[in-house]
């Protein structure tokens, strides 16, 4: 197991080193000199000389690549270039909201939808079930954007239910008060997708042996559901839900920029907006490293979870 | 599978996947019913695309937010100020003003720097205001804020949305194809290399390396298009590389390789056709899924440019339209956007079962 652990770290060494050379290629070669934008209005020879050398950008491109390594070594990206605060202090204090909006959305979606899912596949082929898979299939058309521009309106704006926008200091607050409405949106967006998926894996597990078997010795179905079907249904579950944890830390970038939330999602579309290279630059090295840290994660866990599946 | 000769006393001797797959659709009435939806969108957008429709689309020939005729009675009314309103109210101000005689600016006419060049400017525009066009009171689906017809803005922007979609997924799928083959079929370092590349495009996520490309990238249809094919050509290569390197050991490949075909013949004249049909499950569900991203970067503003307009283009003018009750232009979108992605999702599921060569 060690030695697993050990061999698939090692592995990440050369995506990491991938992911830099993306960034690198894409905003130091791709991205064209980003002097012109920084220097505004006020545009002389002098100013922009001047920035190319505070950015490093007169160097050669080798060197100019070695200064970004070693950026993402210490992790430390630089200032930003439309606030000018520190990247790393500007993240820290990104990362809290949208852990709060993103992780209770994981959580209230998974429980529902779990429960809607064990539910219609117990009836599988009932009106019900077509019923919601129907449901399901229409709700996943509608764009995004429209839940959270409807949901904003009628809910917020007209029914004066919830507040338009906005976010507190006080994590009660925010609790209580602003998080209500962008994570009821959320969760109903999420919804649809994890039904149809969940419900895939449990009708799966209900044509097993097992559970025929289990019925033939009397047990009683929810004791056949609930310990013996559940628990192997979830393996799948537990992987997508395992996989799906640094997408918590992208935040919900939609939900965030309509509500105002102060998050790394919105953080992301100002920073593209405004150009800020080094924002952006951070967040997709801190979101591939989350990425592959959770990759190792998941499996161990489905190895933990499923004694059948070998590691190699 | 094509590529095996018959044996001559064969019933049917066309029998192919894709035959089979064709009369198996037609059967399915969800799926042959999907396929018809998407062949019609596709011939609108050829349509808008070619000029034959739609192609008039930015003229502004109604009233601003002119309501759709079936609910010309019951919508909001949208106040509109002329030129005769703005003048009638700058005489009131003025008569109000007269006494001291410095109108709005508070200066005299010959104190104000810039009331001679404001005297020649009105002089000016007054040769250009021409009577105008008379503009319509409803439409059949209403007007926007520019008083642009908004079946005809839905139309074009239709064929944008679907040429982003579907012209993003076939170059997603010819990256993924070829990087795939050579990577399933020679194997060795160019398979090591090809994977590294492709770990390194699967630890970002979508959406996050959509907005990193489009941060460097300009706007308009065919950046945004690029930029979807550069991030989703992964799951395709993914795919092919595991079907070529289960096909080059098939006897039939090493049939074709004791005849004398090349690598490139054997991998994309001999095994391309056996897992064509995955690639059309594949381009459906791609198509999908970029013209769903579409919306979402052209709607905060990163996606096509300013002068064309497409489903995520519309959507963004909702919020501020919706404050003041204008609901049509944002109810079109979602019912011909949620038709065409339900469709063309059943048309996925049907495919995926009717090109299925287990099933019999």
């Amino acid at each position: 197991m060690l030695a697993y652990i050990v061999r698939r770290v090692w592995q990440m060494v050369p995506t990491l080193f991938g992911v830099m050379l993306l960034l690198f290629v894409l905003f130091n070669w791709v991205g064209g000199d980003p002097s012109y934008i920084l220097a505004g209005k006020n545009l002389s020879a002098e100013a922009l000389a001047g920035i190319r050398q505070q950015l490093g950008l007169d160097l050669p491109l080798p060197q100019q690549f070695l200064i970004f390594v070693r950026q993402v070594l210490t992790l430390d990206f630089g200032t930003s270039w439309s606030t000018q605060q520190p990247v790393s202090a500007l993240l820290h204090s990104r990362i809290g909201p949208s852990l709060l909006l993103t992780g209770s959305m994981l959580l209230l979606g998974t429980v529902l939808a779990i429960a809607i899912a064990a539910l219609v596949a117990y009836r599988r082929g009932s009106l019900t079930d077509r019923l919601v898979t129907l449901i399901a299939t229409c709700a996943m058309s509608v764009s995004a954007l429209v839940y959270i521009i409807a949901g904003q309106y009628w809910l917020a704006f007209k029914g004066g239910w919830f507040p338009i926008m906005g976010w507190s200091d006080s994590t009660l607050d925010n609790l209580l008060h602003y998080l209500p409405l962008p994570l009821l949106l959320g969760v109903i967006v999420g919804l649809a997708p994890d039904i149809r998926f969940y419900r895939s894996c449990f009708v799966e597990e209900l044509g097993h042996d097992y559970v025929r078997t289990a019925r033939a010795k009397g047990l009683s179905e929810p004791v056949i559901m609930l310990k013996h079907v559940l628990r192997n249904a979830m393996i799948p579950v537990v992987t997508s839900l395992m996989m799906s944890l640094p997408y918590l830390m992208m935040g919900a970038m939609l939900l965030e920029t309509f509500f105002g939330i102060p998050g790394m999602g919105k953080e992301v579309v100002m920073a593209v907006e405004r150009s800020d290279f080094p924002v952006i630059k951070a967040i997709t090295i801190y979101i591939a490293l989350a990425t592959m840290l959770f990759n190792l994660l998941t499996d161990i866990v489905y190895k933990l979870i499923d004694p059948r599946v070998q590691l190699h | 599978m094509p590529h095996s000769s018959p044996p001559p006393a064969a019933p049917h001797p066309h029998n192919s996947l894709t035959r089979i797959g064709w009369r198996r659709l037609r059967r399915d009435r969800v799926g042959f019913a999907a396929l018809c939806i998407v062949g019609a969108y596709l011939l609108l957008a050829l349509a808008a695309w070619s000029g034959l429709v739609a192609s008039h689309w930015q003229d502004e020939v109604a009233h601003p937010y002119a309501p759709p005729t079936l609910f010309a009675g019951s919508a909001p009314h949208h106040l509109e100020l002329d030129a005769a309103d703005i003048d009638a109210a700058d005489r009131r101000a003025a008569s109000a003003a007269a006494q001291d005689s410095s109108g709005a600016t508070g200066l005299s006419a010959d104190e104000d720097p810039l009331a001679a060049d404001l005297a020649a400017a009105e002089q000016q525009s007054a040769q250009y205001r021409s009577a105008g066009q008379a503009r319509a009171d409803s439409l059949p689906l209403g007007a926007d804020q520019r008083g642009r017809d908004v079946l005809q803005k839905l139309l074009q922007g239709s064929a944008t949305s679907l040429q982003v979609g579907i012209a993003g997924a076939l170059l997603a799928l010819a990256i993924g194809t070829v990087l795939g083959a050579l990577s399933g079929y020679f194997g060795g370092l160019l398979d090591d290399l090809l994977m590294w590349g492709y770990s390194v495009f699967t630890s970002v996520p979508d959406m996050l390396l959509l907005l990193a490309f489009a941060a460097v990238s300009g706007r308009g249809i065919g950046t945004v298009v690029l930029v979807m094919a550069f991030t989703s050509w992964t799951g395709t290569f993914r795919l092919m590389r595991a079907e070529f390197l289960k096909h080059k050991g098939r006897d039939y490949v090493r049939a074709a390789d004791a005849i004398g075909a090349g690598h490139g013949r054997r991998m994309f004249h001999h095994i391309l056709p056996n897992v064509g049909h995955l690639l059309l499950v594949q381009f459906s569900m791609l198509t999908v899924a970029l013209i769903k991203y579409e919306a979402i970067l052209s709607f905060l503003g990163f996606g096509v440019g300013v002068t064309q307009v497409s489903w995520g283009a519309m959507l963004a003018e909702a919020p501020a339209e919706l404050l003041q009750g204008y609901w049509w232009q944002m109810l079109a979108v979602t019912l011909c956007m949620s038709l065409l992605v339900t469709a063309f999702s059943l048309l996925a599921d049907s495919l995926r079962d009717a090109l299925d060569p287990k099933v019999k």
